[in-house]
């Protein structure tokens, strides 16, 4: 089953080519890894996606843990958290089918960032699913060109109130309406 | 500014204090100023005759003082002929500092002369490793390098220097308070539910074996294993990096397990409700097949690195933590046993060795490598420091030579280095100058290091080499002959007449043909004062016995012939 791991590592040069080259090494396959600035200084965080077993996610924690310059490992998976991917996507829209994209962007909670004569730029955050929905609503207009971030992922707080459905965490929810 | 020093002398100045006497080494263009700057301090520079031999002689070092080993080159190609002895001691958990010179700085990317990504290529066989690059890095790095080599699982740390981070210069401030890495930990606990399930389980076994790992004298807990062992009255199996964590002669000894182990020893295991794995890892030599290994027994794996939990072999209770402080813990809540019934069923097991005692053979005047080895354990009373190679010669060393004392075999285990012996020799031996220590090595792994005899002549190293000459590189001819039809591909081997060539390196060498030749030769290497080659010309095409098959069930073992002669007693 996918796993994700929540890894701070200290921001000093090569962290990143340690933490791939330790998935690399014990054969653990990727699935998406993003890496960026925390709310302390010197400290990166990772979010890493990784399909394994209980007992492959256990090993792969502790040989985290190994690597000198890995200060915490979460593993997020079971637990409540808040889990999103951005995307941005190019899709091709004439003055005919323009309106209607708009409209399905707007279902989906997404924004237009860019409009050009032939085609528009969409920006979507929210699930994997919520993503892969969105994007099989534009693939009959012709998707020119797509990028995602991966996974970013946040455990709830203690005893919080979830603002919207929390199965996303268990990312069988297909509703595409959420809020965001 | 009495502190001033260049990056060259803090390097130096930072080595002694962390207690370095010794370097093995090699100068180069990158590392010069670190080399001009030796001169000034009291460190022994042992220069090698490749760099390969320095990282090896850095890990026999270590292996033989538990002290931290250090190797030092030059950029390039001084570090990467590094890499083979770095991933030996990373296999085996050996403490070492490798130190590299590194192109300047502002030369790094450009493909300098001599530059080579070193920490790159490192990066997956070394413990952590790092890039100096300015001169107010070098003391605290080579501070953390020491502590990161020698605590919790230890293993091999490179830093590697750039030139101007040598020749720079500031002030020298040493930091005596010890090093805080927050994201290191290599002091975990195990929790009190841990320790009590282990417990039950324990003090519940009927038949309990005791696995001794490398882990044992790394965590110096030789006593404690031993007290533990008496008042449970459990016997130990030993890994072959554990050998010498357990008195061979002890007994509640059972000898080595695994592939190459004795029968009864894998025999026990298989039949055993109970494995107390202190401080190994269940490698695949020690498991074979691991889906029968072991079916009825339950597990308890104490390991100071919980990514061996698990690993290969699924276990029933795990305490992470340093071995001596586990086994204090468990120790008080150990009930004392009487494994009478169990004992014995083993005693019985013992009977039907494959491998019988050396000396009760009749002497056919042919020469055996068991005879050879025996005879050498037999003469240095079973106290030598023996290093060894990797191969037949590797196997029979652990069946025929009893180790009695911890850190009296070296001999490299999960790489499987050939090459290692004769350096790794030299640095055991400059570690512990009163031992008595011995070579063990192949015909083919003595010729991929044994420039290093240039060192031994340069450096006045008094060790004995036993060269066992079989004329073929063996083990990979007993694989060939049990698993590839005897088609010996690429396995007959031609080498140079090793009493000539020892001679050439000015030390006293023979060669030894006869039975009745190999006491008096190992004798007379005993009372010479220089090192001595001999060339033991054994028997070509012997086997080890008895052996697990890669793979194989643990009690699949291939046995010995009974028409093969060594085995042949007065009884039979």
């Amino acid at each position: 089953m996918r796993h994700t791991f929540v890894v701070h590592v200290e921001d000093k040069p090569g962290v990143l080519n340690r933490v791939a080259s330790l998935f690399r090494r014990r054969a653990f396959n990727i699935e998406s890894l993003t890496v960026g600035h925390t709310e302390a200084a010197g400290v990166s965080r990772m979010t890493i996606v990784v399909d394994t077993d209980l007992n492959g996610a256990r090993r792969l924690e502790a040989n985290l843990y190994k690597l000198v310059n890995v200060l915490r490992v979460t593993d997020l998976t079971g637990e409540k958290a808040v889990i999103r991917d951005l995307t941005l996507i190019r899709v091709a829209a004439t003055q005919d089918t323009r309106t209607q994209v708009m409209q399905l962007v707007d279902t989906f909670r997404g924004r237009v960032v860019d409009v050009a004569p032939d085609s528009l730029i969409i920006e979507a955050t929210g699930t994997e699913d919520k993503i892969e929905g969105l994007l099989g609503v534009l693939e009959p207009y012709g998707v020119l060109e797509m990028v995602r971030t991966g996974r970013v992922a946040m455990a709830r707080g203690q005893q919080s109130v979830a603002t919207e459905p929390t199965g996303e965490s268990t990312e069988t929810d297909d509703n595409v309406s959420y809020s965001v | 500014m009495g502190n001033m020093r260049t990056g060259a002398q803090m390097l130096w100045e930072s080595l002694v204090r962390e207690g370095v006497t010794t370097v093995f080494g090699y100068p180069g263009g990158a590392i010069l100023p670190a080399y001009d700057a030796m001169l000034e301090y009291p460190i022994r520079h042992v220069l090698v005759r490749h760099e390969q031999g320095a990282t090896h002689m850095a890990d026999g070092y270590a292996r033989a003082s538990g002290e931290v080993g250090v190797a030092i080159a030059t950029s390039g190609p001084g570090a990467t002929n590094m890499v083979t002895g770095i991933a030996t001691a990373m296999l085996d958990s050996t403490p070492m500092v490798c130190i590299t010179g590194q192109v300047g700085s502002k030369l790094i990317g450009s493909d300098a002369f001599q530059e080579t990504d070193v920490t790159g290529v490192t990066l997956p066989i070394t413990k952590h490793n790092y890039l100096i690059s300015n001169v107010s890095e070098v003391v605290s790095t080579i501070h953390e390098a020491f502590y990161v080599a020698r605590s919790g699982r230890p293993g091999p740390v490179l830093v590697d220097i750039t030139k101007d981070a040598q020749q720079g210069s500031g002030e020298f401030v040493w930091d005596e308070s010890p090093v805080c890495l927050p994201g290191y930990r290599p002091d975990l606990r195990a929790t009190e539910g841990e320790y009590r399930e282990a417990v039950e389980l324990i003090n519940g076994a009927k038949r309990p074996v005791i696995f001794a790992g490398h882990g044992v004298m790394l965590s110096g807990a030789m006593d404690l294993v031993r007290d533990f062992a008496e008042r449970a009255n459990i016997p130990i199996a030993m890994t072959l990096l554990g050998i010498g964590a357990f008195p061979a002669l002890h007994p509640l000894n059972l000898g080595m397990m695994g592939m190459h182990g004795e029968a009864w020893v894998n025999q026990a295991i298989q039949e055993a409700d109970l494995l107390l794995a202190f401080g190994m890892r269940f490698d695949d030599r020690v498991t074979g097949n691991v889906k029968t290994y072991a079916p009825n027994a339950r597990k308890i794996h104490i390991d100071i690195d919980p990514a061996e939990f698990n690993k290969n072999v699924l276990v029933d209770v795990t305490l992470a933590g340093d071995l001596s402080a586990v086994l204090r813990d468990l120790f008080p809540r150990v009930e004392r046993g009487d494994r009478g019934p169990w004992l014995e069923a083993i005693s019985e097991m013992k009977g039907d060795s494959a491998v019988r005692d050396v000396q009760n053979l009749p002497d056919s005047g042919h020469l055996y490598a068991a005879h050879v080895i025996n005879d050498i354990w037999r003469v240095t009373d079973g106290k030598a420091v023996v290093v060894t190679d990797v191969g037949q010669h590797q196997m029979w060393e652990a069946q025929y030579y009893h180790h009695q004392e911890p850190r009296s075999l070296i001999t490299s285990g999960g790489l499987g280095t050939m090459g290692f012996a004769l350096p790794a020799a030299i640095g055991a031996k400059l570690a512990r100058p009163d031992a008595e220590v011995w070579v063990i090595v192949g015909d083919g792994g003595f010729q991929m290091t044994m420039c290093e005899l240039a060192t031994i002549a340069q450096e006045k190293v008094k060790i004995n080499v036993a060269i066992i000459n079989n004329g073929y590189l063996g083990m990979v001819r007993q694989w060939q002959e049990f698993f590839y039809e005897r088609r010996y591909a690429a396995t007959p081997l031609l080498s140079p007449d090793f009493a000539k060539l020892g001679a050439a390196f000015g030390l006293r060498s023979v060669t030894v043909s006869r039975r009745a030749d190999v006491e008096p030769t190992i004798e007379m290497a005993r009372a010479e004062s220089g090192a001595v080659v001999i060339d033991f010309r054994v028997e070509q095409e012997d086997t080890v016995y008895p052996m697990v098959p890669a793979g194989a069930d643990l009690h699949a073992m291939i046995r010995r012939p009974s028409s093969s002669p060594i085995v042949e007693t007065a009884d039979d």
